[in-house]
């Protein structure tokens, strides 16, 4: 089977909230010194779900990324992890876009390869938007299921589990299809180094609007339906009342007393 | 020519769902400030009679795609039919819940449109002058907030975080127009389909539904000393949520887990136990009523959110709370 993941490199998200910056004039995250990029949590959950899978049923990972300053190591990590190929997404045209345009540029480079199951994190960890599965999936025309669990391959259909409010449902959407990963992948695996050297030697294969058959009106910039106008701290005044007694059973007493003052319990 | 807002609404366990006022209570301000009508729709199997209850919720105008074949939600079908009820109602913004038809249907519907959606938003605000949508939106897992501009195509689209919104008091007096529109569906575009659905029983209170809510972190430490927390909330009538950390260390299930991309409450009282407050965490707890922690670091982010904190360990500082509390509600 032929598996194509989406990954996208964000701002380190571990970045602790005490440290975070941002740059007002370009709307961006001013990572602090030191701090390294990393691909979003969930498309890394996406490319475990798509090994473990190749694992069962055999075929080919296919990882594809739209970014015009990767940093190598970072998004040859899914190569690492025992991707087989990399495609990189690369144009001055790309750059400005939103959720839209950057489900464009994807499915147009879906369309240019064979597929059967194309996987990517239900959400970026930096705009946290949703979007870019849905669009893709209604761009190319296939089934969508977000938020996945266990996945397995049955017969031509693929079998998602995914938790509901009350329980858990199955689904199965019948191949090509596309799969957001969510939470309930489990944890992705930490490539070996002897992986990461073989990784770094592997050369990516980048592709440009040109060779996309993109319309570069449609994509960037110039293309994008949304537009951020302001990123933003929120301002968090603390009215904390600190509980100070003698000893912590009386700061547990006098903090039950509290509940009771506001009538909560 | 585009006109008014329309929410989708949402139907659970045979009644309007809670999700549905908060739509209606940010559709009735967005509506009121251009001077338009609000428009609630309604997909589902067996609802048209009581889909008039969104009148008294703040609704002008009532749309409904009633069918046994929409019983439950199938991605490719609802939005076809999502699809011809926005283009009989034609409005300027559309607005749904971040639910598990929300996350689905919103954007499958933005993309047919080709037109702007911001997802998962806590403030709606439209622009009179363009009848355009204007979204603060919480982004990077909560560390930052963005202000995005939905865009110049009609209609422009959101989802709102489920219990972010303010339902209107219900005023019985309000009535209007209910329209039927015809499903029409042809089957065979159902694609997704699911195919077995398990309920697990919850014993206790459901913890969307609890007044009270006891979250533990990884600071809990293990399974036994989850069964604390969890003989805490039942002297509280509460329910116990988690953050991401306990349930990898797998102290507790994963749809306890609270936070962006998990669930969101808003009870009464949430009462942080051994976790440090991470953005992610706090997006899914921020509507609470009140918040106090326990937490041993005095530095802790949760302070920063809570009304009450004690600083020191739980384990010395939770037997007297709930032995006080065990005195007081049973007095």
């Amino acid at each position: 089977m032929k598996f194509l993941v989406f990954v996208k490199q964000i701002p380190d998200p571990d970045i602790p909230p005490a440290q975070f910056r941002i740059d007002t004039e370009k709307n961006t995250v001013a990572p602090p010194q030191g701090s390294s990029p990393a691909v979003s949590t969930y498309d890394e959950l996406a490319v475990e779900a798509a090994l473990r899978l190749r694992d069962d049923v055999g075929g080919e990972v296919t990882v594809v990324s739209l970014n015009n300053n990767p940093v190598m190591n970072v998004i040859k990590k899914p190569l690492a992890m025992g991707s087989d190929n990399l495609i990189l997404l690369q144009d001055d045209a790309f750059e400005g876009g939103d959720a839209m345009t950057t489900a464009r540029v994807l499915a147009a480079a879906a369309k240019k390869v064979e597929f059967d199951l194309i996987l990517c994190g239900r959400q970026a960890g930096d705009w946290d938007n949703g979007q870019v599965g849905s669009y893709v999936a209604e761009m190319l025309g296939v089934p969508i299921v977000i938020n996945s669990g266990k996945l397995e391959v049955n017969g031509d259909k693929i079998r998602v589990e995914r938790t509901t409010k009350d329980g858990r449902d199955i689904i199965e959407s019948p191949f090509p299809t596309i799969i957001t990963a969510g939470d309930e992948i489990g944890v992705a695996r930490y490539p070996k180094l002897r992986d990461i050297m073989a990784a770094g030697r592997k050369q990516p294969e980048v592709w440009n609007a040109q060779d996309l058959g993109l319309d570069p009106s449609k994509v960037g910039d110039a293309g994008a339906l949304t537009k951020v106008n302001r990123l933003y701290l929120e301002e968090k005044s603390s009215q904390v009342e600190m509980i100070e007694a003698d000893t912590p059973a009386e700061a547990g007493e006098q903090l039950a007393m509290k509940l009771r003052d506001l009538k909560v319990i | 020519m585009a006109s008014g807002v329309l929410i989708f609404g949402e139907f659970a366990d045979g009644a309007i769902a809670g999700v549905t006022g908060e739509l209606l209570g940010v559709g009735r301000k967005l509506a009121d400030s251009l001077g338009e009508e609000l428009t609630a729709a309604f997909i589902g199997d067996g609802i048209a009679q009581d889909a008039s209850g969104a009148f008294p919720m703040g609704a002008d105008k009532v749309y409904v795609v009633d069918d046994p074949s929409l019983r439950l939600y199938q991605s490719e079908s609802y939005a076809d039919v999502a699809e011809k009820v926005l283009k009989q109602v034609d409005p300027n913004i559309v607005v749904m819940g971040t639910s598990t038809m929300g996350r689905d249907l919103a954007p499958k519907l933005a993309c047919r449109l080709e037109t702007g959606l911001a997802m998962d938003c806590l403030e709606l605000s439209a622009v009179p002058e363009t009848k355009g949508l204007i979204a603060n939106r919480p982004v990077f897992g909560g560390k930052a907030m963005a202000e995005v501009d939905c865009g110049s195509v009609r209609p422009s689209m959101a989802t709102v975080r489920l219990k972010s919104q303010e339902a209107l008091d219900p005023d019985s007096s309000r009535s209007g127009e209910v329209v039927k529109v015809d499903a029409g569906l042809d089957p065979s575009i159902a694609k997704s389909i699911i195919v077995d659905s398990v309920q697990v029983e919850v014993e206790g209170v459901r913890l969307e539904d609890a007044r009270i809510v006891i979250g533990g972190g990884r600071g809990i430490g293990s399974i036994e000393n989850w069964g604390k927390l969890e003989e805490l909330a039942g002297i509280m009538s509460g329910a116990v949520g988690s953050t991401r950390g306990a349930c990898d260390e797998g102290y507790c299930e994963l749809d306890t887990q609270l936070g962006i991309t998990s669930k969101t409450v808003a009870p009464e009282l949430y009462m942080a136990v051994g976790i440090s407050g991470a953005s992610q965490h706090m997006s899914g707890v921020a509507f609470s009523k009140f918040i106090i922690a326990i937490n041993k670091d005095a530095e802790a982010p949760i302070f920063r959110h809570s009304l009450y904190g004690v600083v020191g360990r739980w384990e010395d500082i939770l037997p007297a709370f709930q032995a006080k509390v065990q005195e007081l509600v049973s007095e």
